[in-house]
């Protein structure tokens, strides 16, 4: 068991760190311009410019490409960073100090794990073996993801106790109970999926992310195969993020902040930082389940020679996919009003889980006409 | 002692200091989190026993749903550290006594004395019925999902069927008990 | 004649029958699509904001800006200290410290009286254009400086003579004082 941890230890954990690291950097780069990405396709939408003053002083001096980049906001996010970082700290005197300053880290702390079993793309080596890029492939990386994105609940569960507001504890609740209720809808969508993949007769059992990713190459996307799982996946996938339409725990509307009412400053910050990381996750599993992860269009084999070239041009493609994800995010942010709380409830209840309940059944019985037709052939 | 000694021990303790912890805290919120970490440290013993499905199930069911509703409970109802002090009589704290007493030594006896005979593809539980076509050794046991999946829908079909019959009983009753039926008056 | 009924007054109201949703309409899919289109097309049609520094809004004529001080086409002042503005102000913006005007100005011998100092406190106007309306000099104006910002709660007091360098000169349909002028040269006082 676990033979390799003896020799050469240090550097395999050395190495792993490393490439956590370089997954987290990555990662929040992303969800630091999904923020940027956010203020600038709403003033698009909405006939303005959005942030376009932000920029280091040497950058600014360099002809076309310097204005261009201030144009774009691109040092925006650096502002906003630092902005929350020297803001002054409040803490209210009626809060429980020690869940207050817990819920950020645990909001942020699930959406973080759960790219470790997120495979982004395929390692062509010299001797013709491929492998998966990822932190760790799991067989079981669904429900790995599955199983810490529902941590993350606690983390705004809690800011919304702790904070001892009516606001804010409305929006702990409201958001633990959409969180109950979605997740059951999300989990029986994937299920005809994995029925699908894992089908008699194909190669592959269990309920591998790559497996998955892999399965897609060069047929058909599963969300061509499977149009109403990929549908009900991704309203849960919204509501699981708690994006717009289904923003119940801070609708400002009725809730002043939600359940961040009572945070200020870097702790704002970091639940700030948090949606958003969950976001850039939620787009990269949509991707690799249902449009393809690192592959080319479907029905279409890679055309990318396999290399290290190759290697790269999956990774550039499954990144393109995942940032088209989080700008349909935004889209869609902007363009539909927020929920009522019950038709929240409804929507998951009475609509999306019989649905979901229907589409595994039918999916069953598709696969098991399929399969007896492959035995009497035999 | 090596690495994934130190990490047992780690687990270990997490698990049944949280375990402890949750027991003795005053306030119902951190017991739920103190619970919660001591489900969590239990999963990561699981991972270091290379068995990556039972370490999840545990995180996604227990953690991830079952404690997100007590919490949810504890919440709603806004229980104070002072709730639950309801003191039981000494008759009954007896009583419960002896009966855990008896509880533990008995499961502690039937550990002991199957501890000696037994090895991994024999059962403590009594045979049910094998299937008649691919016996269940052509699938060695692993640890994979598909080894599960295979177990749970050959050699322990009646189990899960029988798990799988209470659970709707219990969903069809809670259903009962809580609609609101028009004729009947609520009694409170 | 009877008071006209209440129906009599109104328009009946009509209730339209609703159509029945269709099944694709009851899931709302294409309607999201729709505003989907929508908010599209939006973000490649021209911007309507200004880049404010940079870029200033056109001020219509009407715009009731900063309070400001007015000279009349001669280049003379034309408040007479009636303190009338002083009065009206609701906030009470405006102190007036009267004075007489310098005998050296004969083209004003007329006017009894000037402002020897004039301070408006931009922190307590609150643009509602009655000093305009009540001065019966037309010596006072709302004009269409907008941005008004300060450091210190004394530079945002404007006195005489920022209250002058803002108002500038305006034209004068009447030359009041003028005319009185001319009347009393003629012998006609009053
Ligand atoms: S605009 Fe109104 S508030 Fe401002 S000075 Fe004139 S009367 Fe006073
Ligand atoms: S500005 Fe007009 S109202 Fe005010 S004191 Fe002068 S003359 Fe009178």
């Amino acid at each position: 068991m676990m033979d390799w941890m003896p020799q050469g230890l240090w550097f395999e954990v050395c190495l792993k760190v490393f490439f956590a690291f370089m997954m987290v950097g990555a990662v929040m780069t992303m969800a630091g311009y999904s923020v940027l990405a956010e203020r600038k396709v709403s003033a698009w939408m909405q006939g303005r410019v959005g942030p376009n003053r932000t920029v280091l002083p040497f950058v600014e001096y360099i002809p076309i490409f310097g204005p261009l980049l201030k144009k774009l906001g691109m040092f925006q996010p650096l502002a906003d960073g630092l902005k929350f970082l020297f803001k002054e700290e409040i803490v209210p005197g009626h809060v429980n100090k020690f869940y207050y300053y817990l819920a950020p880290l645990i909001a942020l702390v699930p959406a973080l794990t759960t790219m470790t079993v997120l495979p982004f793309g395929q390692m062509y080596w010299n001797d013709g073996t491929v492998s998966t890029l990822a932190l760790a492939d799991l067989e079981v990386g669904i429900l790995f993801v599955f199983a810490v994105s529902s941590l993350g609940v606690y983390g705004i569960a809690l800011a919304g106790w702790s904070s001892n507001s009516k606001y804010s504890f409305l929006g702990g609740i409201r958001s633990s109970a959409q969180m109950i209720s979605y997740e059951l809808a999300m989990g029986l969508s994937l299920l005809p999926v994995f029925l699908w993949v894992c089908a008699p007769g194909s190669s592959e059992s269990g309920l591998s992310l790559s497996a998955i990713a892999n399965s897609q190459s060069g047929g058909a996307w599963l969300f061509l195969v499977q149009p109403l799982s990929a549908l009900i996946f991704l309203i849960a996938l919204f509501a699981e993020t708690n994006r717009l339409p289904f923003d119940m725990p801070e609708s400002e509307t009725d809730l002043v902040g939600g359940f961040h009412t009572e945070y200020g400053s870097f702790k704002f910050g970091i639940f700030f930082v948090a949606e958003y990381a969950h976001i850039v996750i939620g787009s990269a599993i949509f991707t690799v389940i249902f449009l393809g992860g690192w592959h080319f269009l479907p029905f279409m084999e890679d055309p990318w020679p396999a290399n290290w070239i190759g290697s790269l041009l999956g990774v550039g493609w499954f990144l393109a996919k995942t940032i088209f994800l989080i700008f349909f995010f935004i889209w869609i942010r902007w363009t539909l009003p927020r929920f009522r709380y019950d038709q929240v409830m409804h929507l998951g209840w009475s609509k999306l889980l019989p649905l979901a309940l229907v589409n595994l059944i039918v999916y069953l019985l598709i696969v098991t006409v399929i399969d007896q037709n492959a035995a009497a052939n035999l | 002692m090596n690495a994934v000694d130190l990490l047992f021990w780690l687990f270990a303790i997490l698990s049944v200091g949280g375990g402890l912890a949750m027991i003795f805290s005053r306030h119902p919120v951190s017991a739920a989190m103190f619970m919660i970490v001591s489900l969590v440290g239990v999963a990561a013993l699981f991972v270091l026993l290379e068995s990556f499905f039972l370490a999840i199930l545990q995180v996604l069911v227990y953690a991830g749903a079952v404690m997100v509703l007590f919490l949810f409970i504890i919440m709603l109802l806004d229980v104070g550290p002072e709730a639950g002090k309801r003191k039981l009589g000494h008759f009954k704290m007896g009583i419960f006594g002896v009966l855990a007493t008896v509880l533990l030594v008995g499961t502690l006896l039937t550990l002991g004395n199957s501890f000696d005979s037994l090895a991994l593809d024999q059962s403590i539980w009594p045979e049910l019925s094998e299937p008649k076509d691919g016996p269940s050794q052509s699938l060695p046991f692993s640890t994979q999902v598909s080894s599960f999946g295979y177990g749970l829908m050959t050699k322990y079909m009646l189990p899960i069927q029988i798990s799988g019959f209470m659970l709707l009983a219990a969903m069809v009753g809670v259903i009962i008990l809580s609609k609101k039926t028009p004729g009947r008056e609520d009694v409170n | 004649m009877p008071p006209p009924t209440f129906e009599l007054i109104m328009a009946k109201t009509v209730v339209l029958e609703r159509k029945p949703l269709s099944f694709s309409e009851r899931t709302y899919l294409p309607q999201i699509a729709t505003g989907l289109k929508t908010t599209f097309s939006n973000m490649f049609k021209p911007k309507v904001t200004l880049q404010y520094p940079e870029e200033k809004p056109v001020i219509p004529n009407n715009y009731r800006g900063v309070p400001t001080l007015v000279k009349d086409p001669n280049g003379r002042e034309k408040c007479v200290s009636c303190q009338l503005c002083e009065f009206v102000c609701p906030p009470k913006a405006i102190r007036i410290t009267p004075g007489s005007v310098p005998e050296d100005q004969d083209d004003r011998e007329h006017v009894e009286k000037a402002p020897q100092e004039f301070e408006i406190n931009m922190l307590r106007c609150i643009y509602c254009g009655y000093c305009q309306e009540v001065c019966p000099e037309e010596a006072i104006f709302l004009q269409d400086e907008y941005s008004s910002s300060g450091f210190t709660r004394e530079e945002m007091i404007n006195n005489k003579e920022k209250l002058y360098e803002l108002g500038g000169t305006l034209p004068d349909r009447h030359y009041k004082w003028d005319k009185k002028k001319e009347a009393e040269t003629d012998g006609n006082t009053h």
